[in-house]
């Protein structure tokens, strides 16, 4: 999708959230969460980011992932995007869990190569495959893009270089780009998906759009309807209506 | 120096299908038992409880209800004179963890064997002679008949509520059943499942080829139901959520639901959890075993002797004990001898997705794990290998086990992984797609096995389970020839699209993508010492107090599930031990 389709409002929300000026003023604005106070005077339509304040990613990390994941799930006519529906708090929450840590993978060496069929081989927990990965990408960004880093970048640079992150064509410093592109890709698809008690689908608004039911868990009065479409919205884990 | 604790007549090392079964068995026959579990205390009221259960990230992203890998794995290579990794991640099979291990996960498709799947290696030899089998193929006979098997398969599904029809009960062919399946002694427990629309589609696409569909076989309950044991279930409101969850709704058969309530509370039977057994202790000699060790909740080692040990883990972990313990000599792939680790083989599974337009409700979040339509005409004898080019056969059907966003949503061909596009190529995939899959057989073979590695270690210190395997000619073959008839069938539907998956010549097993949790072999049962490591009991051979009935003891991979094979294996060795090995311990069958 291109930068045109978005409404002006929408290009104001996203330019708010990563053009986030460094120094004592970023520091405040980071501290209270994002949006800053200009974005919230200037709040779009379409709804916002609650204040989230990462606790995991630092300031340059945090603008690359609000880039990266409003490249993958963009708002548009289909329904809400990554931002907006807190994607980014998503993944800072989920980056300090124990699964993050590698506490359900095996961690122990001998780390030897092997062929895609093996799997990742490498001696990273998700957090650091994530983290790595981010440094990675916009030391790439800076030295190709005249010193812009990946957030800085126009959208189509930035969808340019998650294509090419996905088709393994940027050679990252320490680590596969595919490997990061595709573990960072399923994050985002989680929190855009998962129940919103984790930190995104606010609203159950990515369930709205595919027309997912949620956690309702209770369809034998339904399976036999074959002429209408399923007609009730979503329930999240806390019992509320979407 | 471990702590010993009191002795007990059995040991019991798992509490899935096979420690349930053993344990109420041999609880029953009034010997004192013993379950050691390597995780946590599970209960459908306690830890299945709606809604939480049903949470897609901790399910299936973070593997709540399935084994950790990070204390124990496998290496995988894909053949002798490669160097193996470890699978780091949860990918293509899934092992279970705590009480009701892959029984509570797994999805409730509920088959029996097909009778000529237990004679395999002499159907195709009286059929075909000795050389339609490629060199390397190393199938076996089952050394057990389907009659002598029949009254517990029969068991197992009155266990588990068994939702189906019969398609030839007392040896007459009934309408609407499996025509091609052995003679059922009585009726499935419980009628079929609703159908959902991909299934319905499907039985008419089946038909119109010539086809016999039948309903899938499903220990997902279509009706309230008692079980034998007095264990009640609730019909199964298709909420979704099998594969990868414990039941929410006391639905689909479980250890949890459906033995284990009879069991807890019995003076002559005790459950530790959290107690990870390291090995299978011998006497000097070797000839038979004392008891385990295991580490109990607070990871202090402790002895726990038994005059019966019952190897009740996931098949890939009954054979990794047998190979520490040292119970049985190791295969070595070079020479062909050595029994334990030996005919390690897989499902040769494969989907085809088919996208249908917005008025066409298939809604992938309804599903029941074991639910849907079937045809068996291309597996068991149906197939010709010297027509197909191929060595046994595979079941086609459509499932739909419950599809979730955070599990993945499969798109359209052509749909990218991301952006605008994705979002749009999701919403359409959601509600208005559905899959066939075609679960083929899996030979075994002389380089497909399973030993000790040399270079990894779990977090006990013992070397880690090495898995040697990969697809032969054989198995793409089938992929091939199989997805083709799926995807002619799907013609007849017209879909807006397909999405087929068939192996192609070159191609190599992937430890990523989840394929199938039904991994078997590797300790199998024969009739001969030289090439199985258990007698048809599920004795082993070398070890006569050491029982492992378990899917390991498959000689190779049918087109089924495994799991009512094993349910009835597991009665079968039960019966054997009750009826004879108590009266008289030492070999069932003189080697």
């Amino acid at each position: 999708m291109s930068d045109d389709q978005q409404s002006q409002s929408r290009r104001r929300l996203i330019k708010s959230l990563v053009f986030v000026p460094m120094g004592a003023g970023a520091a405040a604005a980071l501290h209270q969460g994002l949006p800053n106070a200009n974005a919230s005077a200037t709040a779009p339509a379409e709804g916002k980011p609650n204040p989230y304040t990462p606790k995991f990613f630092n300031a340059k990390e945090w603008k690359f992932v609000i880039a990266a994941v409003d490249r993958l799930i963009p708002h548009d006519e289909h329904g809400p995007g990554a931002v907006e529906l807190g994607v980014p708090e998503f993944l800072d929450r989920h980056m300090q869990s124990p699964y993050a840590s590698g506490s359900i993978w095996y961690m122990q060496g001998p780390f030897l190569e092997a062929t895609s069929e093996f799997g990742y081989q490498g001696k990273l927990p998700l957090k650091d495959i994530i983290r790595v990965g981010i440094a990675n990408v916009d030391a790439h960004c800076v030295k190709t893009f005249s010193s812009k880093a990946f957030a800085d970048l126009d959208l189509r640079m930035q969808e340019a270089v998650l294509k090419d992150l996905e088709g393994g064509k940027i050679k990252l410093a320490d680590i596969s780009s595919k490997q990061f592109f595709a573990d960072f890709l399923a994050e985002t698809r989680a929190g855009y998906f998962s129940d919103p008690s984790h930190g995104g689908n606010k609203d159950m608004g990515a369930w709205k759009m595919i027309g997912y039911p949620g956690m309702r868990g209770d369809y034998l009065e339904w399976v036999k309807i074959r002429d209408k479409p399923y007609p009730l919205g979503p329930v999240d884990l806390a019992g509320r209506r979407g | 120096m471990a702590i010993v604790k009191e002795k007990k007549d059995a040991v019991i090392v798992g509490a899935g299908w096979v420690g349930a079964i053993m344990a109420k068995e041999l609880t029953d026959a009034g010997l004192n038992v013993v379950i050691l579990e390597r995780g946590p205390d599970r209960d459908t009221q306690t830890d299945f409880a709606y809604p939480r259960v049903i949470d897609e990230l901790e399910g299936s992203v973070h593997r709540k209800y399935l084994q950790s890998l990070a204390q124990e794995t496998v290496t995988i290579r894909h053949n002798l004179s490669t160097v193996a990794v470890p699978k780091r991640r949860m990918g293509s099979f899934k092992p279970g963890t705590g009480v009701g291990g892959a029984g509570s996960h797994w999805s409730g498709v509920h088959f029996r064997a097909l009778p000529e799947d237990l004679n395999l290696r002499s159907t195709m030899e009286q059929r075909y002679g000795k050389k339609i089998m490629p060199a390397g193929m190393s199938i076996q006979d089952f050394p057990v008949t389907f009659e002598e098997l029949e009254p517990h398969f029969s068991h197992f599904e009155y266990v588990c509520g068994t939702s189906g029809k019969a398609g030839v009960l007392n040896g007459k062919v009934v309408e609407g059943g499996n025509p091609f399946e052995g003679s059922r002694s009585r009726e499935y427990p419980l009628g079929p499942n609703p159908d959902y629309l991909g299934g319905e589609m499907f039985y008419k696409a089946a038909r119109e080829m010539g086809y016999h569909p039948f309903p899938i076989p499903a220990s997902n309950t279509s009706a309230s139901y008692v079980n034998p044991y007095g264990c009640q279930m609730g019909p199964c409101n298709f909420c979704g959520f099998c594969s990868d969850y414990g039941c929410l709704n006391y639905s689909k058969a479980s250890p949890n639901i459906n033995i284990f309530p009879v069991l807890r509370g019995r003076k002559n039977f005790e459950m530790r959890t959290l107690a990870q057994v390291l090995k299978v202790n011998l006497t000097a000699d070797g000839k038979m075993a004392t008891g385990v060790n295991y580490l109990d909740a607070g990871g202090q080692e402790c002895e726990q002797p038994a005059d019966i040990v019952i190897l009740g883990a996931f098949s890939l972990y009954n054979v990794h004990l047998m190979l520490i313990s040292k119970i049985g000599p190791a295969y070595d792939p070079v020479t062909r001898t050595g029994t334990v680790g030996r005919n390690y083989s897989y499902q040769n599974l494969n989907r085809v997705s088919l996208f249908f337009d917005k008025n066409v409700h298939a809604n992938q979040f309804m599903g029941i794990g074991g639910g849907g339509t079937a045809f068996d005409d291309l597996n068991g004898n149906r197939n010709d290998p010297t027509k197909s080019g191929f060595v046994g056969g595979g079941v086609i059907w459509a499932r739909q086990p419950g599809g979730g966003p955070v599990r993945g949503i499969a798109t359209a061909p052509g749909v990218p992984n991301w952006g605008s596009d994705w979002k749009k190529g999701a919403k359409d995939a959601m509600r208005h797609s559905f899959y066939y899959e075609v679960q083929g057989s899996c030979m075994a073979y002389d380089d497909a096995y399973l030993d000790l590695d040399p270079n990894y270690k779990d977090a006990f210190g013992r070397p880690l389970l090495r898995m040697t395997f990969d697809w032969h000619d054989n198995e793409i073959a089938a992929s091939a020839y199989l997805v083709d008839k799926a995807q002619e069938m799907c013609k007849v539907l017209n879909p807006l699209a397909t999405k087929g998956d068939a192996k192609k010549p070159g191609t190599h097993y992937n430890i990523n993508q989840y394929q199938s949790t039904h991994t078997v072999g590797g300790a199998i049962m024969g009739a001969d010492p030289k090439t199985s490591a258990l007698n048809k009991y599920l004795q082993s051979w070398d070890v006569p107090n050491v029982f492992a009935p378990g899917a390991n003891a498959f000689p190779q991979n049918n087109g089924y599930n495994p799991t009512g094979m094993v349910g009835a294996l597991a009665y079968w060795c039960a019966k054997a031990i009750r009826e004879q090995y108590i009266k008289n311990p030492g070999p069932l069958v003189q080697a």
